[in-house]
């Protein structure tokens, strides 16, 4: 059965389970003066204990796995760029940090599998707020995050990532875009993952 | 010959030396004192604290100083222009000028000639520290005055304020040393402790000025004068670059100040530990240094411990501790204190000395446990639900309070 706001709420509900569960609220007795001066030993102690600072420029320990740190633009087993310029992620985007202007795929100048693809991407990191909501938003995987924090610089010209700042690099096996697409497949393969590698023959096509 | 016969011997250039060497002494124990209060309070919170410039980040106070030289140094428009040049001045200078009258040596030989670390040996040396200490609180309440702003004055009445109440109940625990010792020179009061330190014989005298030189010097837990949550940076706000580092200085040079004045009033000042006298021989008597110093870095551990341990007192509890308690027990204590001292000189029998004792335990007993019952009855007064009746019409409370708190 569905609670709605006639049933009438338990006894111990919110503020009363509190009260009931742990120590009544009343006025606090002034601890003794001894109790008092435990407080000494507690910080006395804390100077034997082995600091929590981490000496960061010399060790750097890993990040949480899940880390949000600097966008990465990946790429399809062949390298053809995932991104198609939807600018699902500049509109996800709360602190309005991404630039996208798309462009369509053209005959021997193929970047990505499809219509379209990002002719400009730029991620502003004086404005991005790293929480996630462009990476929630694109809808092909396109744009994902690494655990690289080290971001700082000494310019704010330079905090503006441009496309290829961000495009993952090439991995064995994939072909430098623009190149066209695996024989024999459409965006939809390419979507479902079932492109496993570049095929000879888009080596071989001209580049434009 | 004594300390202050040799200190009278002492020719014009041996005057000079001593002064530049306790100079030097000042500037290099603040900044050490700086470096190891921020290594010490970092232990305590479980960091490390400045490791960066040279060894240990020994070197760290050095840095800021620069750093803070090298700032733009900010006048603002509302501000009364000499009066805001001239306070830091007196902070800083005040500060040093206590040192002149502690002893840091016994006999040693500088260069040569036979004579004492110590600057001066005034008649009544610790009145003259006092009295340098009260002229130190001007650089505060001229300093939060003259910055023509809100925060500084509001920091600088509440520092003075501070300073001088707590200034009455240091002086009134000296007034003990000073019985006991027969007189107000330094070197008399350190050659008074040959055989017991005064922090043991006096020792309600000695835990009275060790509150009271925190309040002082306005440090943590009392260092409301600078409370960031609520006064930014209290007197000092409107202050930069290199006047601002004169606060600073004067903040740590009289840390140090008192501390040395409480290693030679309470804790025998320049003299080795019990058992361990033979070492102050060492070195031609120069070890000697080594206590003073010790015993000094002892007293800035407690202050930081304090810091480290305790949070920041409110205004009118801290005013409230030094008027109600501090001064109230320690005229009593003086009262106590002279009583038995004429008793010992007109050698009264030891039956009565230690009846007036009991009569006096008996006495501070009774009127504790009276103080004690009216609190609880006061307490008990003020507990929920005993609250009396207000003459006005007032909405009767619902029941149960819980549900009315869930909405």
């Amino acid at each position: 059965m569905a609670e709605n706001s006639l049933t009438p709420r338990p006894e111990d509900f919110g503020l009363a389970k509190a009260a009931s569960e742990s120590v009544p609220i009343t006025d606090q007795e002034p601890s003794g003066f001894f109790k008092q001066l435990l407080g000494f030993w507690v910080t006395f102690q804390a100077m034997f204990k082995k600091p929590n600072t981490v000496q960061y420029p010399e060790v750097k320990e890993p990040t949480a796995p899940r880390f949000h740190g600097r966008h990465q633009l990946n790429r399809h087993e062949d390298g053809l760029e995932k991104c198609i310029g939807c600018e699902l992620c500049a509109w996800a985007c709360p602190a309005d940090a991404i630039l996208v202007e798309g462009a369509n795929n053209e005959e021997g100048a193929q970047f990505s599998p499809g219509e379209r693809y990002g002719r400009v991407y730029q991620i502003n990191y004086l404005r991005c707020i790293f929480c996630g909501l462009c990476i929630e938003a694109c809808p092909t995987r396109a744009l994902t995050m690494t655990n690289e924090y080290e971001l700082a610089d000494d310019q704010r010209s330079k905090l503006i990532f441009e496309k290829e700042d961000l495009l993952a690099p090439l991995r064995q096996g994939m072909l430098m875009p623009p190149h066209p697409m695996y024989p024999g497949s459409d965006d939809g393969t390419y979507y479902r993952g079932e492109v496993k590698g570049s095929h000879p023959s888009q080596e071989t096509a001209p580049h434009a | 010959m004594n300390a202050a016969q040799l200190i009278a011997n002492d020719p014009g250039w041996v005057i000079l030396v001593k002064g530049l060497l306790v100079f030097v002494l000042c500037v290099v124990l603040t900044l050490m004192s700086v470096w190891g209060e921020r290594r010490l309070v970092s232990f305590m919170q479980m960091r490390v604290g400045p490791n960066r410039v040279g060894k240990f980040g020994l070197l760290q106070s050095l840095a800021d100083g620069v750093k803070l030289a090298l700032k733009e140094d900010l006048i603002p428009k509302a501000a009364d222009r000499i009066v805001f040049v001239i306070a830091p001045i007196i902070s800083a200078t005040t500060c040093f000028m206590a040192f002149a009258v502690i002893p840091m040596t016994g006999k040693v030989s500088l260069f040569g000639h036979q004579t004492v670390m110590q600057l001066t040996d005034l008649p009544v040396g610790v009145l003259y520290v006092l009295a340098i200490a009260s002229v130190g609180v001007y650089g505060i309440v001229l300093a939060g005055w003259s910055s023509g702003s809100t925060y500084p004055l509001l920091g600088g009445l509440r520092s003075s304020a501070q300073v001088i109440s707590y200034e009455v109940a240091m002086g009134l625990s000296l007034v003990a040393v000073f019985i006991y010792a027969g007189s107000m020179s330094t070197s008399d009061i350190v050659a008074a402790q040959n055989h017991w330190w005064f922090a043991v014989v006096l020792f309600p005298s000695f835990v009275i000025y060790a509150i009271s030189m925190v309040g002082e010097t306005n440090r943590a837990p009392f260092d409301l004068a600078e409370a960031e949550g609520e006064l930014v940076g209290g007197f000092h706000t409107e202050y930069s670059s290199l006047k601002f580092a004169l606060f600073f200085l004067a903040e740590y040079v009289n840390i140090v100040a008192v501390s040395s004045l409480a290693t030679t009033l309470f804790l025998g000042g320049y003299h080795a530990l019990p058992g361990l006298g033979f070492t102050e021989t060492w070195l031609g008597g120069w070890f000697t240094m080594v206590w003073y110093l010790l015993k000094v870095i002892f007293f800035f551990f407690i202050f930081v411990w304090l810091r480290g341990t305790l949070p920041r007192m409110r205004y009118d509890q801290f005013m409230q501790f030094g008027w109600k308690v501090l001064i109230p027990v320690s005229l009593l204590w003086i009262m106590v204190v002279s009583t038995l001292r004429i008793m010992s000189q007109r050698n009264t029998g030891r039956p009565i000395i230690m009846g007036f004792t009991v009569g006096v335990v008996l006495i501070v007993l009774a009127v504790t446990s009276l103080f004690d019952s009216a609190k609880r009855r006061r307490r008990e007064a003020d507990a929920l639900g005993e609250l009396p009746e207000p003459s006005f019409p007032v909405p009767a409370i619902p029941e149960p309070r819980v549900e009315q708190l869930n909405g």
